[in-house]
């Protein structure tokens, strides 16, 4: 069984969306920097989408190889 | 050399580094699956259909579409879309419904391969080498755009550019192969999305949303001081084709029947039917009814790309044309259109969001040259090398050709790059000769496809033809304003035939010629000589000969002629929305 593709994509917005968010959290009192993002602090709720969209991702593939281990333990009838 | 100076902090470092770490760990990490030829060039033929049609989507989006059509949504606003919803959208639903069945069932494991089951070996040696050629040639020249860009935005150096990317995707390539790079596609598909979607939005809503936004492009239309230089009718810019009954009507000058039967189906159909590049990651689905469903399902997010890529261009015509300087001026002093995108970019992504920006313009580029390799690769190998050079190996040998080539293949694309980078012309004088050589090829694939009767000879002369055609078309031509050389006109010395009022017009127009050469002279020649394959040899090769598909197991929502159709509606239903 192959590696499903949306483990390494969901570690690697999760961890992306994690950096954001926390970076995001950290400049909070920066006004002048999301002066140009219109004043919101799109760091941290972009970062948040992304984890959030990350972490989807692993339950999917995590789903998906529930039910492959399952499929293959109980015989398919032909 | 404009500077944009875009600086990066240390947290844009990070996340760019994260991305580089993930494509080259996918590639690590598929090493071990790559057991065989047909693992390492097709993916073992196991791939899901959604992998493939995001893979098939973005394996398209070169970086030149992302910063192109920004560039254009500029200089000729929502026009541009047409490049989407009938530059693409109905190719990618015929070659789904009707072509797939034929390169999938037929096994061959290339589109020259295709050519070779269905007419002989001197139509698919004339494919393989124009393709080969081109494809690596394309892969450099992508190279250089990207390493041109960041020393542009944000000065790193050229060479650096160059030896990082082309590394990073020989890497990942060599390790894993056709699946490592459908992997990465689908990793970058997302990454392009998640890293323009903030830009978009935060544009929108600093002019003040699409009303506001639809207002400030009608003053750009009815200003003189606009791209185009003259006055238009108010909606010129945010209409797509109320004002194409005349090149003159539109900034993009042209009209709809050399839009519609150049762009809309000698090119498009050209290209999303034939080439290599986007075919191969529909062959690599894990059945017949993925492979259909591939460019279905890449037709989705295809689009819906113009909110995502256009956009910004049109927003930031707006923005250009209220403020004056919003875009840069290039070394000519006209404004640079190019640096759209990454003025976007810096104008409203603080640090962090812009790494995400940023990696984002880098992985569009990256799928990009990465479809490239992948395809020269395997056309190197089983129809050049396998079929010419050192035919029947065991398959070990073709799989460590396979690694070989890929490694030569990067020096070539590195070395174009470079040449790319000396002449600014051979970026033109390529972009030419794709066009010679693809746009007769769909009448090829067409009449293979569709007509028992086309022969071998029919199939080859029709193909001489219809690029001698183009090339003829170019010689006794010339846009508007261009000096005889590249642009055309060589062959009468200047005194052209026909002048067309932009290039764009002249390539749809040479586009048209050149089919129709390719699809006269192949029937012609076809009725002229012998069949040279019986019917039993065709059989999964032409519609007549081939069994209806019938889709066992497959739910009602998912065949493939109603996901067209719905497909194909909401194309429509786009283009009203915007007419």
């Amino acid at each position: 069984m192959q590696l499903d593709v949306r483990l390494p994509m969901g570690m690697m917005f999760v961890i992306i969306g994690v950096i954001l968010s926390l970076y995001g959290l950290i400049t909070w009192s920066d006004a002048e920097m999301y002066q140009r993002s219109l004043g919101y602090n799109v760091n941290l709720w972009w970062g948040l989408f992304l984890a959030a969209f990350g972490a989807a991702m692993l339950l999917l593939a995590r789903r998906a190889a529930i039910r492959a281990k399952r499929d293959a333990a109980t015989p398919q009838t032909p | 050399m404009p500077n944009l100076s875009i600086a990066l902090a240390p947290v844009d470092y990070l996340i760019l580094a994260v991305y580089f770490v993930f494509v080259l760990g996918i590639g690590w990490a598929l090493r071990r699956y790559m057991k065989t030829s047909s693992d390492f060039f097709l993916s073992g033929r196991a791939i899901p259909a959604w992998i493939c049609g995001l893979a098939f989507i973005s394996a398209n989006l070169g970086a030149q579409e992302v910063i192109g059509m920004a560039a254009s949504g500029a200089k000729y606003g929502i026009m541009t879309s047409h490049f989407y919803w009938v530059g693409a959208i109905p190719a990618m639903v015929f070659v789904g419904i009707f072509m797939m069945p034929f390169y999938y069932g037929s096994k061959a494991r290339s589109v020259p391969e295709y050519l070779k089951l269905r007419f002989d070996e001197k139509t698919r040696a004339f494919n393989a080498i124009s393709f080969a050629v081109m494809t690596v040639f394309s892969s450099g020249i992508s190279m250089h755009a990207l390493a041109r860009l960041l020393e542009q935005i944000l000065g790193f150096p050229y060479d650096l550019c160059i030896a990082v990317s082309a590394l990073i995707v020989l890497a990942y390539i060599f390790l894993g192969g056709l699946t490592s790079a459908i992997y990465n596609e689908v990793l970058q598909f997302f990454m392009i999305v998640f890293g323009f979607v903030p830009l978009v939005w935060l544009g929108l809503e600093s002019v003040g949303g699409w009303d506001a936004l639809v207002a400030k492009l009608n003053t750009v239309a009815a200003s003189p001081a606009n791209p185009a230089g003259r006055v238009f009718a108010e909606g010129a810019w945010t209409q797509s084709w109320a004002h194409m009954t005349s090149p003159d009507a539109n900034p993009m000058g042209v009209e709809w029947f050399g839009m519609v039967m150049g762009l809309g189906f000698v090119l498009s159909f050209g290209y999303w039917c034939t080439d290599f590049l986007v075919v191969q990651r529909a062959m690599a689905a894990d059945s017949m009814s993925a492979a259909r469903r591939t460019p279905l399902i890449a037709a989705v997010p295809k689009m819906l790309f113009p909110a995502l890529v256009i956009l910004p261009g049109m927003i930031a015509i707006a923005m250009h044309h209220e403020l004056g300087d919003f875009l840069p001026k290039d070394e000519n002093g006209a404004t640079d259109f190019n640096m759209t995108v990454p003025v976007m970019l810096a104008r409203f992504c603080p640090s962090g969001l812009l790494g995400v920006g940023i990696t984002a313009l880098m992985a569009s580029f990256m799928s990009g040259m990465a479809g490239n390799v992948t395809a020269f690769n395997t056309v190197w190998t089983y129809d050049l090398y396998q079929s010419y050079i050192r035919p029947g190996q065991p398959d070990r040998h073709y799989l460590r050709m396979g690694h070989i080539i890929t490694v030569i293949g990067i020096l070539i694309s590195v070395a174009c790059a470079y040449v790319a980078r000396e002449f600014n012309n051979i970026m033109d004088m390529l972009q030419l000769v794709f066009g010679f050589v693809n746009a007769p090829l769909f009448a090829t694939f067409l009449l293979g496809m569709f007509w028992r009767r086309a022969t071998g000879h029919g199939a080859f002369f029709g193909l001489l033809a219809g690029t001698g055609a183009a090339a003829l078309h170019h010689g006794l031509t010339l846009p508007a304003g261009a000096t005889v050389g590249v642009k055309g006109g060589w062959l009468v010395g200047g005194h052209v035939l026909h002048t067309y009022p932009v290039d764009m017009a002249q390539n749809f127009w040479a586009a048209i010629f050149a089919w129709t050469g390719c699809f006269v002279v192949t029937i012609a020649v076809s009725l002229a000589t012998r069949r040279n394959k019986t019917d039993d040899e065709l059989r999964g090769l032409v519609y007549s000969l081939t069994p209806r598909i019938k889709e066992h197991g497959v739910p009602w929502y998912l065949q493939p002629a109603l996901l067209g159709t719905v497909v194909l509606a909401a194309a429509v239903v786009l283009n009203l929305i915007f007419w």
